[in-house]
């Protein structure tokens, strides 16, 4: 039965793309909807199980690959952490799946769509249930490759194509950090399977490599080359800069992928690999610097976008950022738990976004939109309530975890705490505030479209706002429902077991009142601050904007990092490439190898050919000098 | 053992071209008669080869099927025999000049007959190659299998095809002289040049460097590694596309099973003392080739480029004398005879149509062609190396082995990982995304029942290895192994 989660998926897509053209879009979405649905009532069985009976297993289907030392399975892992894994991907990939029957509903190309979501779906499970890092590396691998296909799913725009390399070829360089710590691994434990590896780490705690004639503790090594492929996969700062640009994808696709699932890959390997990364304090707290960075840095650059979606881009990119500090000061669990809650807000951010795109005929500029609430009710009070869940507002979701991070992030007791803290309670103001200038500017103040009149809007269909209903329901219920389960006193080793380790035990103090009550009521306050700022006087913005040119400029264009790396890598690799093809292979090797040596063949001959007179004095006159000559070296020889 | 097996292997292509010579070439009748005889050839010989690797033993490491005839006196044996590294080699090549043919069938019509014997002669010799245990029967089967190549893109090729057949021939026949004179200074010191008993003797260390150096230039110049690989894209370019597919999926096959064969069986301080040359050689190969491949404009020579870059991935496994490394690298191998070749044919399906191998005449293919689009967007995965095909599992494992060598190579090495991605995705954007630019691309047809056949035919190996790499792996375990410990017991013994 286990097995049928992840083979569901597979299943579905191979008919719906193979076969998607015989049997029609409307069977292809019903196939592909139901059969991942199906995937998705089988993980809440497992995860019910794990809960209940403390159901724990490694499937076994086949070996892959085997090659002296290297052993490799396809295999199934259910464990704590896989079943809450499994069941966040195929309940919230189900529900895209059913909402994109409408989102979808004029492409030409629904099956093809459709068989990509479950594609992807397939790769994310084999991620989440891989038993060792080769089969974790080829879902890893997978799901970009299925993002690489849905962000360029319209294949006719430029931008869309070129969105989806520059996503492939980002996360290939944080996979690139993730191959070389697989390898590293290999060589230090001569395995790659986990419970072999992870029982090996305390016996390498000593050993030294020599990296750019540093002596560095191989765990710290590891931990490193690990997070540089978590940092690709969940876009953190420095590797980020693919995610707002995969914003070209259709929009379910950016919920279920660029919110709820893969982006989170990244934080799922930081915590499946907590028994290695326990080990190495340092990279923990590096760990800890780039995730308040990101937090801090996306939740900047959010405040003055003006797409849609790429403000909910960045807000995924913010709280990405504070799931990994939450691994960073060890709150596992933690990040687990607001990888959980974040999955259904964020999705519900994303799809409601979609549903205002859709009702609005394509339009993703907020500032072509506003006042348009009354139009599409169901749409405001569903992003509403996710809005209220990201931003923490007391008793959804967002505010048991994303405070727990905050809390345990004081808790940890040491400087980079503190600081992760303080940043972690400052972006959540800042949090708050985008997100509120988003649905102010979307639903409220003035009608700005020229295009389309307000008169014509219509709200999405019940097929689309259904998705959204169970997804706001996850929204408001989700975090105090599992708060117990996920960061409960005790529950590191009555729910987690094996599956996560804790070297220094959580504590289970309460900091201070300040830091507890600080960043609920900065949420509260943000609501009337930014209702002032957006819709009754936007004066203020325009003047502070105005003001602080060159600070707006710096947020407008994302700190500049498309520009520095297309300085720094792209235009260098392509000048290179030149220069290595027209200067060393053409003018170089040719010039002096083939091309030189027949050249110097022709020279030689056409001399040679001088000899060769015809002449019969020349050629007596010659012979004469060789006979003088020989007989001069004989008579003097003699 | 009584039935010759691998010298029917050999001759049965040489028989079907002689039959197809034979045949009068004036009527249309006839010309299919000439069809179907190499098809049929082709295609007995893939399935008595498939039948070879079934009875195969793989428990084994010594050569099987061993057939030993006098010739010459006694001075040179015909004597063939295969272990598990070369039984793959075989069913490759077999599988290559059976899907050739159906391709040379339905596009080439300039003197057809010719074309079908000179790829059924080139897959004798192909085979004679990979079966040959006597370093005299080895030469001759290897530098043969030139001459129809030569003659494949002199003859059928396109505009530039004189300068670069020479330009192939040149920098092949450099090596080539230097490798006889090796082999023939390697009867002088041992006696024999049978192979078997050449790894028995050994050979005294004080030659091996010089030895191993005259291989290596012919090796090198065939894998191609830098800086001798500049023949690789001309020929490429030039070459119709049965030739390059025949080039890229077998030719450059031979030099990597020759330094595994031979290299490092025959000389093993030799190739130890040479590994910094090695590891420098190849990943100068693969980023450098890279960065060209990003930026041609044509694609037949990106892929060529790639090829060199693929390629110094495979001496990169070999020289680990690693376990992953050597299995890594012969899987990286066939993986690239498989890829290789399809993207061949899939840049061949567009050039026949619009006669054009520019990446800038192309675009938006996919709304007319979708499923081509299909089918070469699996085969440039497989370029690029993501899991779940063969090119993954090469190179993974060619880097883990490095990796177990030095960091530091595996590191710059796998910077080409990424490089590949770049190149790879960006062609296939040019051509296949986008809008239509081109209004001479609306005409264009589908893939046609035969192309459909042979591309399907590369991609369910290519896929099933990806998943299943067992079968490949089981094969050369063994024989592997038995590798690995000849050669430590030689540096071991001489330290």
């Amino acid at each position: 039965m286990e097995i049928s989660i992840l083979f569901f998926p597979l299943i579905a897509s191979i008919i719906s793309g193979f076969f998607g053209r015989y049997i029609g879009d409307r069977n292809s979405e019903i196939v592909t909807s139901s059969l991942v649905s199906i995937s998705a009532f089988l993980s809440i069985y497992v995860l019910y199980q794990v809960i209940v009976n403390q159901y724990e297993e490694n499937i076994v289907i086949v070996n892959w690959i085997t090659s002296g030392s290297l052993s490799v399975n396809w295999s199934m892992l259910i464990d704590p952490l896989s079943a809450v894994m499994l069941v966040v991907v195929t309940s919230v990939s189900s529900l895209v799946h059913i909402y994109s029957i409408g989102y979808m509903s004029h492409d030409p190309h629904k099956s093809r769509f459709m068989a990509y979501l479950s594609l992807f779906t397939f790769a994310m499970l084999m991620l989440v249930t891989a038993d060792n890092f080769i089969q974790l590396f080829f879902g890893w691998e997978g799901v970009g490759l299925c993002s690489y296909f849905l962000i360029g799913f319209w294949f006719k725009k430029e931008s869309a194509n070129a969105a989806a390399i520059k996503a492939f070829v980002v996360n290939r360089v944080g996979d690139f950090g993730f191959a070389l710590g697989i390898f590293l691994i290999f060589y230090l434990f001569g395995t790659v399977n986990y419970s072999e590896v992870f029982q090996l780490v305390p016996k390498v705690l000593d050993k030294n490599l020599l990296f750019l004639g540093l002596k560095i503790k191989a765990i710290d090594l590891i931990c490193l080359l690990l997070f540089i492929g978590a940092m690709g996969k969940s876009a953190q700062i420095l590797l980020h800069t693919w995610l707002p640009d995969a914003m070209e994808g259709p929009t379910p696709v950016s919920a279920l992928i660029h919110a709820a699932t893969m982006v989170t890959a990244g934080v799922f390997l930081v915590v499946r690999c907590s028994p290695i990364f326990e080990y190495s304090p340092l990279i923990l707290s590096l760990v800890t610097i780039i995730g308040m960075t990101t937090a801090f840095f996306a939740a900047t650059v959010a405040l003055v976008q003006t797409d849609i979606k790429k403000i909910i881009a960045y807000s995924t990119c913010s709280q990405l950022g504070y799931m990994f500090f939450a691994t960073g000061v060890g709150a596992y669990n933690v990040a687990m738990f607001h990888l959980f809650t974040h999955a259904f807000f964020k999705a519900l951010l994303f799809l409601g976004a979609g549903s205002v795109i859709h009702s609005l005929n394509n339009e993703q500029d907020i500032q072509n939109m506003g006042g348009v609430w009354r139009k599409i009710p169901y749409t405001w009070g569903l992003m509403i309530i996710g809005t209220l869940a990201l931003t923490g507002f007391p008793f959804l979701s967002g505010y048991y975890s994303k405070d727990a991070i905050i809390e345990f992030a004081y808790l940890r007791g040491n400087t980079v705490g503190y600081l992760a803290a303080f940043i972690g309670i400052f972006t959540a103001f800042l949090t708050a505030i985008y997100s509120w200038r988003l649905i102010f500017k979307t639903f409220h103040g003035d009608y700005n479209n020229k295009d389309l009149s307000i008169n014509e809007m219509q709200e999405s269909p019940y097929i689309m706002i259904v998705p959204l209903i169970v997804l706001a329901v996850g929204s408001i219920l989700a975090g105090f429902l599992f708060k117990d389960l996920f960061i409960g006193v005790g529950n590191e080793e009555l729910f987690w077991k094996e599956s996560i380790k804790f070297l220094v035990p959580l504590s289970d103090e309460h900091p201070p009142y300040s830091i507890l009550y600080s960043t609920p009521i900065l949420v509260i306050l943000s609501i009337p601050i930014s209702y002032y700022l957006f819709v009754k006087n936007k004066n203020i913005t325009k003047w502070f904007a105005e003001e602080n040119k060159p600070l707006y400029k710096f947020l407008l264009n994302k700190w500049y990092f498309d520009e520095l790396y297309e300085y720094l890598f792209v235009k260098p690799s392509k000048k290179m490439g030149t220069f290595f093809w027209k200067k060393i292979d053409i003018n170089l090797i040719d010039k002096f190898g083939p091309d030189g040596v027949s050249n110097l063949i022709k020279k030689l001959t056409v001399k040679a050919v001088k000899f060769q007179s015809g002449y019969i004095y020349q050629y007596a006159f010659v012979m004469l000098l060789g006979f003088t000559a020989l007989l001069t070296y004989l008579i003097v020889s003699k | 053992m009584n039935f010759p097996i691998l010298s029917s292997l050999i001759l049965l292509p040489t028989v079907g071209a002689i039959f197809i010579f034979l045949t009068k070439s004036s009527s249309k009748s006839n010309y299919n008669s000439s069809k179907y005889l190499a098809l049929f050839t082709s295609f007995f010989n893939f399935v008595l080869s498939i039948y070879l690797w079934y009875i195969f033993d793989p428990n084994t490491s010594n050569f099987q099927f061993v057939e030993n005839r006098d010739w010459l006196n006694g001075f040179i044996n015909y004597k063939v025999g295969i272990d598990g590294i070369s039984i793959l080699f075989i069913v490759l090549s077999t599988l290559i000049a059976a899907l050739c043919i159906v391709n040379v069938c339905n596009h080439i019509t300039n003197k057809l007959k010719d074309f079908l014997i000179a790829i059924l002669l080139m897959e004798s010799l192909m085979i004679g190659v990979f079966c040959s245990l006597d370093l005299v029967i080895f030469y001759l089967f290897f530098e043969a299998g030139l001459i129809p190549m030569f003659l494949i893109i002199g003859i059928w090729g396109g505009p530039r095809r004189v300068y670069s057949a020479f330009k192939f021939f040149l920098f092949t026949l450099l090596g080539s002289v230097l490798m006889l004179v090796a082999i023939i200074s390697i009867y002088w010191i041992n006696g024999t040049t049978d192979i078997i008993e050449l790894y028995n003797l050994g050979i005294e260390p004080k030659y091996q460097n010089l030895l191993w150096l005259a291989f290596f230039s012919s090796f090198a110049v065939k894998t191609p590694m830098w800086p001798v690989h500049t023949w690789l894209p001309d020929a490429h370019v030039e070459a119709p596309t049965a030739g390059s597919v025949l080039l890229a999926a077998i030719l450059l096959k031979m030099a990597g099973y020759g330094f595994i064969r031979f290299s490092i069986g025959l000389f093993p301080l030799a190739s130890e003392y040479f590994v910094p040359l090695i590891y420098f050689l190849s990943l100068v190969a693969i980023i450098y080739t890279s960065l060209v491949a990003l930026m041609q404009e044509d694609m037949k020579k990106l892929i060529a480029y790639s090829s060199v870059a693929h390629m110094g991935f495979v001496t990169l496994g070999i020289f680990t004398f690693t376990k992953q490394g050597l299995e890594g690298g012969i899987i990286q191998m066939i993986s690239h005879g498989l890829v290789s070749a399809a993207l061949f044919l899939c840049v061949g399906v567009v050039y026949e149509r619009v006669h054009s191998r520019l990446i800038v005449t192309y675009g938006g293919l996919v709304s007319i062609m979708p499923k081509y689009a299909v089918l070469f967007m699996i085969f440039t995965l497989a370029a690029i190396g993501l899991p779940g095909t063969s090119g993954f599992i090469g190179e993974f494992l060619i880097l883990m082995g490095v990796f177990k060598k030095s960091f530091w190579v595996a590191t710059i090495a796998s910077l080409g990982v990424i490089l590949a991605a770049a190149y790879m995705l960006w062609l296939y954007k040019r051509v296949v995304f986008g809008k239509v630019i081109n209004k001479e691309l609306l005409n264009m047809l589908d893939l046609r029942k035969s192309e459909i056949f042979i591309l399907v035919a590369l991609a369910i190996p290519t896929i099933f290895f990806g998943f299943y790499p067992e079968p490949l792996l089981n094969t050369i375990d063994v024989s592997i192994n038995n590798l690995i410990e000849t050669y430590n017991k030689q540096i071991f013994l001489n330290k």
